[in-house]
């Protein structure tokens, strides 16, 4: 074993140039936070608990929080370091090293597409964020009271009228999108702790007093409008979070089953938990460091962006101005129609725009950037490249699938398909692999070994329970909910003539598989020749 | 804003603001937050020292 051991160090230093490591606890801690925090937090989140009668919304959101959300992140984590310590970096490797099965590397072929392709329309709406940072700090963004001109400009910068139209139109929103892939690219080159984690930790603190500097002024506001004695801040916050009992009761609104489903899937995409984002993240720790106290503080500082921040600023601000019918909307809407209206109307709004569009910038990059990591890894523990050769190669492969999503802009259809796919589909079935894997391949006695050590804070005792059967079988209701509601829709869309568009986004996401599964094929040969396997991350 | 509304955002941004803050002083109150974290390649030479 002490031979395997060494000969097996030797190998993966070797076959891998990835000597990537984090700089500090709370580094590490602030980048999964920052990878977790973005747009859902400030945008769907409040948008949801508006639309689910405020307070009732929050019982199933604290309840899918302790049995989905907080389980699945100690879950990841800890298989993440498990992986780390056996010399692996990506999901592939990760898998191979937890389960002895031959295609274990193959189902890691998940944690490498759902980053990949969801950075690529990431840094779409990144460089939205902020050309209209910009368009506020420099007071371009003063477009009256008329709400279709704010919907006219979206529809411009995104090039939703026709496909190919962002390329016809004036060049900035062409410039914002190569500023925003050149920081990405240049901070992943810098690597984990001179790249990630410095940005991280500038990054955060600055996102959350801009948060906290606009939420101070929604919630200064007062009552903006004499004439309109109802539209006040109070009645904003009531609208967030009175349960409305009017017509039916606090306990008949919790049974509804929708609810929950909503409430559910909004604390699984918040957390990033299965996106293959956070066991990359886990795996550069070292084999003693604490992983329980930092899962809980990632988790819990997306929670407080999210409610504390999220839910206090944007639904009572858009209440305000617009009354009910402008505070209920889905990300989109409610952040590039009905926010840039509000601020319109707000005492030094261009001042507070720029402020709320650049936090929602910042949240955007730190998220972006972990998308990236996770194939990074997997190109030089795998193909054995260094980091330039790996950097040049993602972002070849990352600009090829941007521009397809940008030229097909018509109507976001391609966004909107891989959204769907991948962005929400594939994270589904990489969540349940890592759950089955964490509870039933590695074991919840291993599984909980691994969580105690170095641990400095006491995992509680139901939690091998609820990850054995509660989270799983949750999770599967949740995908069986979503899948009936949702997959008659696309399937139709996919079989309509005129959805070309969907047609050929579907396929490049199944070349985008073709693709990465040949990449792990040849990981697997080159780890093979090395060592059939590498030896148990055993205590 | 009813009582019940002022409650429940009370519980809510009570708990998600004390969770995160006391997550927080854990962190930067535990003196291994200074120390400088490791890669998978220092854990296995740690492994090879202490076997030796």
């Amino acid at each position: 074993m002490r031979l395997a051991r060494g000969r097996w160090a030797d190998i993966t230093g070797a076959v891998s140039n990835a000597t990537q490591a984090w700089g500090s606890r709370l580094g590490v801690i602030l980048a999964v936070t920052g990878s977790a925090v973005g747009l859902g937090n400030f945008l769907r989140f409040p948008g949801l608990a508006a639309k689910y009668e405020g307070g009732a919304f929050m019982v199933p959101y604290f309840v899918s929080l302790l049995v989905l959300g907080l389980p699945l992140a100690w879950a990841e984590w800890a298989m993440g370091r498990r992986g780390g310590a056996a010399g692996y970096h990506s999901c592939p490797g990760i898998f191979r090293a937890l389960w002895k099965w031959k295609g274990s590397p193959y189902a890691g072929v998940f944690g490498l597409i759902v980053p990949v392709m969801i950075y690529m329309y990431y840094v779409i709406i990144e460089s939205w964020c902020l050309g209209y940072a910009w368009k506020y700090l420099s007071g371009a963004m003063a477009l009256g009271n008329d709400p279709a001109a704010y919907g006219a400009m979206f529809q411009s910068w995104t090039g939703m009228a026709a496909d190919g139209s962002v390329f016809q139109g004036g060049g900035a929103p062409l410039v914002c999108l190569a500023l925003c892939v050149l920081l990405n690219f240049f901070l992943i080159y810098r690597g984990l702790s001179k790249g990630i984690e410095l940005f991280c930790l500038w990054a955060m603190p600055v996102l959350v007093l801009c948060a906290l500097v606009v939420l101070v002024r929604v919630l200064t506001l007062g009552t903006p409008d004499p004439a309109k004695p109802d539209l006040n801040v109070l009645n904003g916050l009531g609208f967030m979070w009175n349960p409305r009992t009017e017509q039916v009761g606090f306990l008949e609104a919790l049974m509804n089953g929708k609810m929950w489903m909503e409430a559910a899937s909004q604390i699984f995409f918040s957390l990033s938990v299965g996106f293959g984002v956070v066991i990359t993240y886990a795996s550069y720790l070292r084999r003693s460091d604490d992983i329980a106290l930092s899962a809980t503080t990632s988790v819990a500082g997306n929670e407080f962006c999210e409610v504390s921040l999220g839910g206090m600023i944007t639904v009572p601000a858009a209440f305000v101005f617009l009354g009910a019918a402008g505070a209920v909307g889905g990300t989109f809407a409610l952040g590039f129609h009905t926010l840039p209206l509000v601020f319109e109307r707000m005492p030094l709004g261009q001042f507070f725009g720029f402020l709320w569009f650049f936090l929602l910038f910042l949240a955007a990059v730190t998220s972006s950037l972990s998308m990236l990591q996770p194939a990074i890894a997997f190109l030089e523990e795998g193909l054995g490249l260094d980091r330039k050769g790996s950097v040049l190669l993602l972002a070849v492969i990352t600009l090829i699938g941007t521009a397809f999503i940008l030229f097909f802009s018509k109507g976001l259809a391609a966004l909107d398909t891989i959204d769907f796919w991948v962005g929400t589909f594939c994270i589904f079935v990489l969540a349940c692999i890592q759950c089955f894997l964490f509870a039933w391949v590695l074991g919840v006695k291993k599984g909980m070994e691994e969580l105690d050590r170095g641990a400095l804070l006491r995992i509680p005792g139901w939690f091998p329970f609820v990850i054995q059967y509660v989270s799983p079988l949750y999770l599967l209701a949740i995908f069986g909910i979503w899948a009936y509601q949702n997959m008659g829709g696309y399937v139709k869309s996919f079989q309509d003539p005129a959805n070309d568009v969907v047609r050929w986004s579907i396929g490049f996401i199944l070349l985008n598989f073709a693709f990465f599964l040949f990449l792990i094929h040849r990981a697997v040969r080159r780890w093979s020749a090395a060592l059939p396997r590498p030896p148990e991350a055993g205590p | 804003m009813t009582l019940a509304g002022w409650i429940l955002m009370a519980a809510s941004v009570g708990a998600t603001t004390g969770l995160f803050a006391w997550c927080l002083w854990r962190v930067l109150r535990t003196p291994e937050s200074r120390d400088k974290l490791h890669g998978m390649l220092d854990t296995e030479r740690e492994i090879e020292e202490r076997d030796r």
